[in-house]
């Protein structure tokens, strides 16, 4: 029940937002949003709401998050596992 | 899902699996994921199967249909019987009441009409003569449409049956259980989208629990996973935001002001755990016009029935996976529901019935 999706904005009209879900043309009120959104911005829809405004970007610096982690383990990889590893603490 | 978003890799999903082996500790962790999506998207992409042995991932009280008490149910039946059209989210047709359920209500020959967002009720009322009925269930992300609908001018034959819940209060309820086991929670991504990071505080900092908001995506599941896992490895329990595309620390400032003008908290009853300290949102009294409960006789709330041999309460508290219910995919299957789990789409038995996924068979 709280799936939410991504949709890119075509055009708004007072409190309603004209969408595209990936090919798939609806509309979503912006009442339950708190900044103004564009033509072209990204939102996140509930239920036939918007709930946030997504930046492209934001995709791009999550997968940088995840690198760091995984990059931030990478002394403890089973090569030098000679002894008990000792636990990573924090990312590097 | 729209291109940008997709975070489909299976090199980096292999490293952060491989994260998550790296910081497993040795004894046996439980987790705890308290959002039916969650349980989809970990179901539907097979990643219980990338976690170490000693890891499990739960899903807790994550099915808002299941959780509504049979009483609520028993009041929308009334209301329905009375000769109103209830409308509701479809996954709650089939879940049984004190007695029966809606869809048993609408096969007696009462109008009852499944919508998919609450502004679809407007749409109903705004059609019609007749009294229309919201049945409002869901949590944190669902409210604000609710209070958005009350607030926007409906029509004089539109009222709320509110049945919204609160996910912290829940999840610091599961805590105080003797014996939940509870290592870390993912907490979920939409609803914190709407909360932001402040209520897990409030409820859980006392706990020393580590809390981890998470998204929907393969990846962003791992990720969780492993930074609850770095949590615990470095014995610094806190509230963590691994879900920030989506997730603002004050989270989204316009639906919390819908829901606190419209609703006030008050003491909620769970279906399958018992009634939770300030776990749900009633209207307030300056919305006693729109308020079904008001509006419309309703009977005395009963308690909700026993179902012999259904695990539901355990499955609800996080005590047991749906495989450890000897009536799973048995007795009990989509088609033939004994209890609210396998009814809900978002109810962990169901999930686990739709993607063939067993633990301890
Ligand atoms: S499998 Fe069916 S009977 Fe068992 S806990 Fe789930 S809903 Fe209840």
């Amino acid at each position: 029940m709280c799936l939410a999706a991504p949709a890119r904005v075509i055009s708004v009209e007072g409190k309603i937002a004209h969408v595209d879900y990936g090919g798939v043309r609806t509309t979503a009120r912006l009442d339950t949003l708190s900044e103004p959104v564009e033509p072209g911005d990204y939102i996140l829809i509930h239920t036939g709401f918007a709930i946030q405004r997504l930046s492209p970007e934001d995709g791009r610096e999550t997968l940088a998050l995840f690198d760091e982690l995984t990059a931030s383990l990478e002394p403890h990889r089973p090569e030098d596992e000679g002894d008990p590893p000792e636990r990573p603490s924090g990312v590097g | 899902m729209s291109a940008p978003f997709r975070l489909a890799d299976p090199a980096r999903a292999r490293a952060l699996a491989e994260a998550i082996r790296l910081l497993a500790p040795p004894e046996p962790v439980k987790i705890v994921h308290v959002c039916g999506t969650h349980e989809v998207a970990i179901a539907h992409n097979g990643l219980r199967r990338l976690l170490p042995e000693t890891v499990t991932i739960l899903e807790g009280p994550g099915c808002p249909v299941c959780v509504t008490p049979a009483s609520d149910i028993d009041a929308a039946v009334a209301i329905a019987k009375s000769g109103a059209v209830v409308c509701s989210f479809g996954d709650m047709m089939r879940v049984p009441g004190g007695r029966i359920s809606l869809e048993q209500a609408r096969s007696e020959g009462c109008d009852i009409r499944t919508v998919l967002s609450a502004k679809d009720a407007v749409k109903e009322a705004r059609e019609t003569k007749k009294e229309v009925v919201f049945f409002a269930v869901g949590f944190e992300t669902t409210a604000p449409m609710t209070a958005a609908i009350v607030l926007d001018d409906p029509p004089d034959n539109l009222s709320v049956l509110a049945s919204h819940k609160l996910i912290p209060p829940a999840m610091a309820a599961l805590l105080e259980l003797p014996d939940h086991g509870i290592a870390g929670y993912l907490a979920p991504g939409h609803v914190s989208t709407i909360i932001g990071t402040g209520p897990y505080r409030r409820w859980l900092d006392r706990y020393d629990i580590p809390v981890v908001i998470g998204g929907f995506e393969p990846l962003d599941i791992l990720y969780a996973l492993a930074l609850i896992l770095r949590q615990i490895a470095d014995s610094a329990p806190k509230v963590e935001n691994a879900y920030p595309r989506a997730v603002d620390a004050p989270g989204n400032p316009a639906a919390l002001k819908l829901i606190e003008e419209v609703f006030e908290v008050r003491d909620a009853a769970w279906r399958g755990i018992g009634t939770i300290p300030s776990s749900g949102l009633e209207l307030r009294a300056a919305f006693a016009g729109i308020d079904a409960r008001r509006r419309f006789n309703l009977p005395e709330a009963g308690p909700d029935p026993e179902i012999p041999g259904c695990r539901c309460p355990d499955v609800l508290t996080a005590r047991a996976v749906p495989s450890d219910c000897p009536l799973f995919a048995k007795r009990c299957t989509p088609l033939t529901p004994v209890g609210p789990c396998m009814v809900g789409a978002e109810g962990a038995c169901s999930i686990w019935f739709r993607y063939g996924e067993r633990i301890n068979p």
